[in-house]
């Protein structure tokens, strides 16, 4: 190697300077620089790129690493994540983008019988190291087809990871870990905070994500593992496990309330940090879980099992799950269906009561 | 990399010829002429009529005449009629995209230019066919002549929203007119409309179903479950795969028109193919009549690819200067559907300018009073207008226990936070 390319080959492992990123730009540049030291790593999907997406998280990317490393796909689901498990299977390793999570259904069978298992049944001969990124989540008056959080049910996939981050920091080191992890992961983006934290209160104007230390994102290379939590605040009266927009919902809260909480940015659901889970809950003695998708199933249930599992002789109080409801998410109604401050404040009044 | 002395292989990734800033020019475009293409019998066998897959069924030519074998020869009070359903389709879509902008509504998309698609599909069928449409297909709803007062308060979401505030704007549903519920996610309704077809023919019924989709969406799994299908059965189904030349930011090269036409996915299935000038609202109906007339005689399913352009952005969510030349519609060598039927019936000595401006006044007048009348029931961002308790029915016939407890758990909450 030369003297030229070991110089490029070490600049591309610093963290660099500290530029200020919106949650899109996060992403963009974690892709970017991802790309930039492993020509191996490749983006599709439907949009993501002449136009760079239809949230811009890939602009520039194809202009800048050609045409044959981004690039756009017929609208088939399907299709994306099967040819990026067979990209994957030739030894690349495809990001693909699913537009919008509400559309990933017709990709379950790839990213469930296929990606999910191939480690498993061929015994290690073949893996599926992916990321799909997807938008997720409500507030944006996206209606049904817009809205979802389907995590749970890609938590409940063997063999898949899956990744919520909360603020543009996070995003961009969680990404890259995502996209240099060797089993498939499934990176969902909340939407309604790519371009600044929402705390639930939709009456007033969100702040950019500029004016708080989170947009705070080195413009190399860096990583944030996954399965480790984030604690977001701490205190001693109890613990509120949340992820993706709803921590931002949570500090809303607290900070509102004469409430000591604790937030833990779980941001991994698979695999969990239950180690930072239980030690918190251990010190509270109350947990409340808060998660945007329904509640019959959701991962809040597990979690809420795992904390009976780890905490019980703790507990002062039961776990309480803070939730969308368990109905399609609404359009014109999308504030009485969201979790929002009110919903999480009266849990917290119960929760403190015991 | 193997050590073979082979040429390095290359991935090929299709590219529009025209993108922003570009000068679009369509030279080489073959128009195919008007008139020329022969009408094949309603019963031909799918393998006898593949070159109609290739071709393109014009009735419509430069001066306006009606030419060839697929001339409808409709009276003239169902092409005035067309006529008028087209404009007001338009003016309807321009006022309600303009409400979205006013901050009435939160998502609105136009199907300027694919007018034709829909409205000489409607004429064409029988009121009780049953449509299964996708988002850009609100012309069908408005050649049965559906309230579009009633199509405004859905995209309010407002209090007399039909659908409870509960869908996306635009995604209508109007069983008493034979349209199905537009579910946001693509082509899910082709299979679906195969079923239903399946359906009247096993119970020997006499309606056919008709489906449409985009044709980036020809790309998903459900066309292709769709059309083996309807294939196996015979399903007396109309498939329209509207062709506009872009999937949002995607040309049509994106879903495999770099190589073949949209029309020839059916000559691997064994059926019928029909492949028209979608901004021939003459040729749109001819096809439909002619799949229609089939599909009722036991001769199974038709694909029709409708050739068009999607002259407006996507949706309200996004901005088309950005990914192909601002060119392109002005000079799509198809020309303009209303333009041309209104040419046409001109030409017949039905129509003349004066009464052509007269009808723009008319419908542009019977949307602003709609809307006026729409508005009186509120608009999306003026408070929630649903009732609360609307959000927890129709998710199961009968209200289980939990959702009952979140009911009551939701108003009590609404209690603790004053509203």
């Amino acid at each position: 190697m030369s003297d030229v390319m070991q110089t490029a080959a070490n600049a591309s492992d610093a963290p660099g300077e500290i530029r200020t990123m919106n949650m899109i730009q996060a992403i963009n540049s974690a892709l970017d620089v991802a790309m930039a030291r492993d020509e191996k790593i490749v983006v599709l999907g439907e949009d993501v790129g002449y136009f760079g997406g239809v949230f811009k998280a890939t602009e520039g990317l194809q202009k800048k690493h050609g045409k044959t490393r981004v690039f756009d796909t017929p609208i088939s689901e399907n299709g994306i994540i099967g040819v990026a498990v067979g990209m994957a299977t030739y030894g690349l390793r495809p990001v693909p983008e699913i537009q919008f999570a509400d559309y990933i259904y017709p990709g379950l069978d790839q990213l469930v019988s296929e990606a999910a298992r191939l480690r498993y049944r061929s015994a290690g001969e073949f893996t599926a190291p992916i990321t799909v990124r997807s938008p997720f989540g409500g507030g944006i008056f996206g209606g049904q087809t817009h809205s979802q959080s389907p995590e749970a049910i890609f938590a409940h996939v063997s063999g898949l990871k899956t990744v919520i981050p909360s603020n543009p920091y996070d995003a961009k080191g969680l990404l890259i870990a995502a996209i240099e992890d060797n089993d498939p992961v499934i990176f969902f983006e909340p939407k309604r905070i790519y371009n600044g934290p929402f705390d639930g209160h939709y009456e007033t104007p969100v702040s950019p994500w500029s004016k708080f230390p989170e947009s705070n994102v080195p413009e190399g290379y860096y990583r944030v593992d996954l399965g480790k939590a984030r604690l977001v605040r701490e205190g001693g009266d109890v613990t509120i496990l949340a992820y993706g927009t709803m921590v931002h919902v949570a500090q809303g809260v607290v900070d509102a309330m004469a409430i000591d909480g604790e937030i833990v940015d779980l941001r991994t659901i698979v695999p969990l940090d239950m180690e930072t889970i239980a030690a918190s809950v251990r010190k509270t003695g109350r947990c409340i879980v808060l998660h945007e998708a329904t509640k019959t199933g959701g991962f809040g249930a597990e979690l809420s099992a795992l904390v009976q599992e780890h905490c019980f002789h703790w507990l002062e109080a039961p776990v309480e799950r803070v939730t969308g409801w368990d109905t399609p998410y609404p359009h014109s109604l999308e504030w009485a269906y969201f979790p929002g401050p009110v919903r999480l404040a009266e849990a917290l009044k119960r929760i403190m009561q015991d | 990399m193997t050590g073979r002395n082979l040429p390095p292989l290359s991935l090929h990734v299709p590219e529009p010829r025209f993108r922003p800033g570009d000068e679009a020019d369509f030279v080489d475009f073959e128009m195919p002429v008007a008139g020329a293409v022969a009408r094949p019998d309603i019963a031909a066998k799918p393998d006898a009529m593949r070159d109609m897959c290739y071709a393109m069924v014009r009735v419509l030519d430069d001066d306006g005449r009606a030419q060839g074998p697929w001339d409808p020869r409709l009276d003239a009070g169902i092409l005035l009629k067309m006529l008028r359903h087209m404009a007001l389709t338009r003016a309807f879509d321009e006022r309600l995209y303009r409400a979205q902008r006013q901050g009435k509504t939160s998502f609105y998309m136009k199907c300027l230019g694919e007018e034709a698609t829909s409205i000489g599909a409607a004429h064409a069928l029988d009121y009780d066919d049953m449509l299964f449409p996708s988002y850009r297909q609100q012309g069908l709803l408005i050649a049965r002549d559906w309230s579009i007062v009633d199509m405004i308060n859905q995209i309010y979401s407002n209090k007399a929203d039909r659908l409870k505030g509960r869908q996306l704007p635009i995604m209508y549903s109007v069983k008493e007119a034979n349209f199905f519920s537009i579910s946001g996610n693509l082509t899910t309704q082709y299979p679906q409309a195969v079923g239903w077809a399946m359906a009247s023919a096993a119970r020997g019924d006499t309606r056919i179903a008709a489906a449409w989709c985009g044709e980036g969406s020809t790309a998903e799994g459900d066309f292709h479950s769709a059309m083996t299908f309807a294939a196996v059965y015979r399903a007396p189904v109309i498939l329209n795969v509207i062709n506009n030349q872009w999937a949002i930011s995607s040309f049509s090269g994106f879903a495999g028109a770099e190589e073949t036409t949209f029309a020839a996915r059916a000559v691997g299935y064994g059926i019928a193919g029909l492949r028209v000038d979608g901004n021939d609202a003459l040729a749109v109906y001819a096809a439909t009549q002619w799949a229609a007339d089939r599909a009722r005689s036991n001769h199974g399913p038709t694909l029709i690819e409708h050739f068009t352009y999607r002259t407006e952005g996507h949706s309200t969510s996004d901005d088309p200067s950005k990914y192909r030349s601002a060119q392109e519609g002005n000079k799509w060598p198809l020309g303009d559907p209303i333009a041309r039927l209104k040419q046409h019936v001109i030409a017949l000595g039905i129509w003349d300018e004066e009464r052509h401006a007269t009808m723009d006044r008319e419908v542009a007048e019977q949307v602003k009073l709609a809307q006026r009348e729409a508005e009186k029931n509120g608009v999306l961002h003026d408070g929630l207008k649903q009732s609360f308790d609307s959000m927890f029915e129709d998710v199961f016939e009968e209200m289980p226990w939990h959702l009952k407890q979140q009911q009551q758990q939701m108003h009590d909450e609404r209690k603790a936070a004053g509203i």
